[in-house]
């Protein structure tokens, strides 16, 4: 479902940038305090979500929620304020009330019930201590819509207050798990970052695994057994369409495939194919439906993940003896180890700023989550655990979601911030497994 | 400037730490060793899929008496191994004689690996267990055309539990008729 979203040119310009600023490249763990109140009408509606007061009290929640959950903001609890935000405050706030509460930062804003049964909201963040608007911007939307324009708007002040890209307005893909582990049933499903608007894709009937998105976020590509044949398949958001991926001149593919992934553009997909027992990898033109074999080694070289340019594939290979990374052209061409010290490495993920590749090390009982750059170097340990493994990246870099399992325990997803910290579950309805994070939505 | 009043230092926030000041990688000890690990536990026949409702009268052909004869449907395999260990020779070398007897069966051997490694990596390893278990019954004179695989990687283990006991009960080739 694409929600129609407005951004921006409502409001008046933003005036000049003042100086609070979050500095996400320091070492300090201390949250900016932010508050966050109930957004007031711009003029009391009803919509088919709510009344614009409950809209409002709603939004300034999911705000909150998304900045908190960055670890970089410390949202006060709103039975603390010694003031309510009324209309006229919006654009006038009564910044001393603010500073007795030692917010920092302000993020305010109104919802208007549109003639067309959609709403406007408009947000606003200030400079608490200076008495300065930090930034202004309107988004237009469905009633239904509500949620996501509130991530737009926590984006909004995330992004002029740590000077990156925000990441809130997003999904993930994930599977759902229940069952004994010997009939373990899985379900391919999707949920807002927050874990709002959960709602399973497939009915559990067949084995699925590995789900990751389009760049355009509308197609899943995925494993699954239907059949009995293990092999890469395409879901479409849209229409629920699932299709087995195959070459239309050679027909189905010989062995099993798996472990697919977009490169991208999204015109090709990279996937491990396992034939007469060597499993390699292998690219597929989506629109010619011409493939081609990336890698020729006897060993396992699976888990491809493309450069945010296209122009290079990370995976793993057991060629040296056990699971290491390497990185190759994206045709294949002078691939090279990148991951050396002890225990395996494997499952990487290329981080979307290209910085560094996440990726699973473990060895000795432990499963440990850790980030690399794509030459190798300043490796650093972000998690441990019995099981830490399946890393995905947040569309902006900045966090690392993943699956984490107790001894014998059903697993779930976490997340953690690259720096290491701020380590958070996600709730889910059932165990949950594989994440694959999206592109920010349009 | 804003910031000083704004006591930015105090502000800033969970940051990016350069590798000096992040959290310290921890040792990892070496992988556990390969083909050389304990040898596996001797396989016990698990119950047959099929129901020997009459268990005097085992109809020939049938799987309850593939497991009779072989001794079983399923071998073992050590930590990240698919060699064909002798036990699992013993055991192949019967399945492949049983085949012998009943030319029309065909059979699909399915791999299986623990949970104690990275899910894409567990499918290529399960596909590794059923193509060495195919091969050597292949070596023993069954026609390869007779011979389908599948690898269900760490997605369905036989023991539930999350010991190195259940670890190497999950680690395995079965044989199961038809394809």
């Amino acid at each position: 479902m694409r929600i129609p979203l407005l951004c921006g040119a409502l409001l008046l310009a933003a005036p000049a940038a003042a100086q609070l600023r979050v500095d996400i490249n320091s070492g300090i763990s201390q949250p900016m305090p932010i508050a966050v109140p109930s957004f007031p009408a711009a003029a009391p509606g009803t919509t088919a979500a709510g009344t614009t007061d409950e809209l409002g009290q709603r939004i300034a929640e999911v705000i909150a929620n998304d900045l908190r959950s960055s670890g970089l903001f410390r949202p006060i609890a709103q039975a603390a304020f010694t003031t309510q935000v009324s209309n006229a405050d919006v654009l006038r706030p009564q910044f001393a009330a603010w500073r007795t509460v030692a917010a920092q930062a302000l993020v305010t804003g109104n919802v208007t019930a549109n003639p067309d049964g959609g709403i406007t909201l408009a947000c606003y963040a200030y400079d608490v201590f200076a008495g300065v608007e930090l930034t202004r911007q309107g988004f237009v939307t469905t009633a239904a819509g509500w949620r996501r324009a509130a991530h737009k708007c926590a984006d909004l002040v995330y992004s002029r207050l740590t000077g990156e890209t925000g990441y809130f307005d997003s999904r993930i893909v994930y599977i759902s798990e229940t069952g004994p582990r010997s009939k373990r049933i899985k379900r391919l499903a999707v949920m807002d970052q927050d874990g709002a608007g959960h709602r399973f894709l497939t009915s559990g009937q067949n084995l699925v695994l590995t789900p990751r998105f389009s760049p355009s976020q509308q197609q899943i590509t995925y494993m699954s057994f239907e059949g009995n044949r293990p092999r890469v398949w395409l879901y479409t958001l849209g229409t629920a369409r699932q299709e087995a991926i195959s070459q239309s001149s050679a027909g189905q593919f010989q062995g099993m495939s798996f472990a697919p992934r977009f490169s991208p553009d999204g015109r090709t997909l990279v996937f491990s194919m396992a034939v007469n027992g060597n499993t390699d990898i292998y690219t597929l033109d989506l629109g010619s439906k011409r493939l081609a074999r990336l890698t020729s080694q006897p060993g396992i070289e699976t888990s491809p993940s493309f450069s945010p340019d296209g122009s290079r594939i990370v995976f793993e290979s057991d060629r040296g003896g056990s699971q290491q990374l390497y990185i190759m052209g994206a045709d294949g061409s002078g691939q090279q180890r990148i991951s050396f010290g002890d225990g395996r490495a494997a499952s990487p993920v290329w981080s979307p700023r290209g910085d560094l590749i996440a990726f699973t090390r473990f060895g000795g009982g432990r499963f440990a989550i850790n980030v690399m750059r794509p030459d190798g170097g300043g490796e650093r340990q972000l998690t441990n655990g019995y099981q830490d493994e399946s890393a995905t990246w947040s569309p902006n870099g900045r966090v690392i979601m993943f699956q984490r399992s107790a001894r014998g325990g059903s697993p779930a997803l976490w997340s953690v911030d690259v720096s290491g910290q701020t380590e958070r579950r996600l709730p889910t309805p059932l165990g949950a497994s594989d994440p694959a994070w999206s592109p920010l939505l349009d | 400037m804003h910031s000083q009043h704004l006591g930015l230092a105090s502000v800033a926030a969970l940051a990016l730490l350069v590798a000096a000041c992040g959290p310290k990688k921890q040792d990892l000890p070496p992988p556990p060793p390969p083909a050389t690990a304990p040898a596996t536990p001797t396989p016990t026949p698990s119950a047959p899929m099929t129901n020997p409702a009459v268990s005097s009268s085992i109809v020939p052909g049938s799987l309850a008496d593939f497991i009779a004869q072989a001794g079983s449907d399923r071998v073992r395999f050590a930590y990240d191994s698919y060699e064909i260990d002798e036990t699992a020779r013993s055991v192949l070398t019967r399945q492949a004689q049983w085949l012998s007897q009943y030319p029309t069966v065909r059979i699909t051997v399915e791999g299986h690996a623990d949970e104690r490694g990275t899910r894409e990596y567990n499918l290529a390893l399960g596909d590794r267990r059923a193509q060495a278990a195919k091969n050597f019954l292949a070596a023993q004179g069954v026609p390869t055309a007779r011979i389908a695989t599948i690898s269900y990687g760490a997605e369905r283990p036989e023991a539930d539990g999350a010991d190195e006991a259940s670890y190497a009960i999950n680690r395995r080739a079965v044989t199961t008729l038809g394809n």
